[in-house]
């Protein structure tokens, strides 16, 4: 009798586990960046996104992400170089509005921590980049936060007299939090 | 000829150094387009302002403690008076210049790495209107700092030009032979 019960209440968490995460939440998400210029970390982030995410803790490895952003809404923390880097030599937003990632596969590394390997295009070029992300639960929602080091050199992203790293420094960390909700049944 | 002791000198022409490194580095810097010439040139601005501020910090301690000559027999009150007002002036605005400085740059987010390798700390919180606000300060107190500093110069010129008075010697790092 007591086994049968076990059962039912272990059919019942995995039932309430089972469910997939899909609604990203516009005010509990942010894609912000980390730069270093002559060694100073500066901080940005990118206004304007659409991101897709499906998660079900219980089937990580089903998971899929496509995010797109809208590469004009970019906020570096000042106005002339906002300027600066919607230009030819940095996004060139008018030829390149857009950068995406497509997610092509997700895997569990153990405990909260996971990875997701994709497609990245930035500036019309694609890299295969992977992802690390943490899953923690806030409420009824699943909160994803991960980091993901950006090569400008590699996207063509400052180009000419900008693509010394001595002053902007090659890498920028590009930082993403979402909160999800799930799926409306 | 009672002069300024060896440490008061060295601190006073390293300070001077530093200032006419900053200012006209600060002047020529701000209308330039966004360019890495410009990023260069703001850190270079602002290690230079950090290092000022730490040698006027000493300058202040040594100041505290250890007495100028006396002034000259020469010198009229009026001009013990306007000397000691510039004097102290320069001081204050030696100190509050670069303090200026720091806190407008934490207010707009750009912390100050010194030599690109030592992380100062913030100030304050990252406020676009403080930050603002800060850069008209610090503009404001630069001004002021080049009067003091026209008026000081023209002083330490007349007594030595005009009056051909010690006054300029005192503080010179150069030994002379014929000396009083």
């Amino acid at each position: 009798m007591k086994h049968f019960a076990l059962a039912i209440t272990l059919l019942a968490v995995g039932a309430a586990f089972a469910a997939e995460f899909n609604s990203v939440q516009p005010s509990g998400s942010a894609i912000t960046f980390v730069s270093k210029q002559m060694g100073v970390p500066v901080d940005g982030k990118f206004g304007k996104y659409s991101a897709q995410i499906a998660f079900d803790p219980a089937r990580p490895q089903a998971g899929k992400a496509q995010i797109e952003v809208d590469v004009a809404s970019i906020d570096t923390g000042s106005s002339d170089a906002d300027e600066e880097v919607r230009g030819k030599a940095w996004f060139d937003v008018h030829s390149f509005p857009t950068a995406r990632f497509v997610s092509t596969g997700l895997k569990p590394l153990g405990g909260d921590r996971f990875e997701a390997t994709g497609t990245m295009t930035i500036k019309g070029r694609k890299a295969n980049i992977v992802a690390p992300f943490t899953v923690k639960p806030a409420g009824a929602a699943l909160v994803i936060d991960g980091t993901l080091p950006i090569s400008r050199k590699q996207f063509g992203i400052g180009e000419g007299s900008w693509s010394d790293p001595s002053v902007v420094a090659d890498e920028v960390q590009v930082r993403f939090h979402f909160t999800l909700d799930a799926a409306k049944k | 000829m009672s002069r300024y002791d060896p440490t008061a000198i060295a601190l006073h022409w390293l300070v001077a150094l530093a200032i006419l490194c900053a200012f006209p580095l600060g002047w020529y810097m701000t209308d330039l387009p966004l360019s890495p010439l410009k990023l260069r040139l703001y850190s270079y601005h602002k290690w230079i302002g950090m290092i000022a501020l730490a040698l006027i910090i000493v300058r202040l301690l040594w100041r505290a403690t250890h007495r100028p000559p006396a002034p000259l027999p020469t010198h009229p009150l009026w001009q013990r008076w306007a000397a000691e007002a510039v004097h102290h002036g320069l001081y204050v605005l030696m100190v509050a210049v670069p303090m200026s400085g720091w806190l407008m740059t934490s207010a707009l987010g750009f912390p100050v790495v010194l030599f690109g390798v030592l992380p100062l700390p913030d100030l304050v919180a990252k406020n676009k209107e403080l930050g603002e606000v800060l850069k008209a300060v610090h503009q404001w107190l630069n001004y002021a700092l080049l009067a003091l500093f026209v008026a000081h110069v023209a002083g330490a010129l007349q007594h030595h030009f005009i009056d051909r008075d010690d006054t300029l010697r005192r503080m010179s790092p150069f030994r002379k032979r014929k000396e009083a």
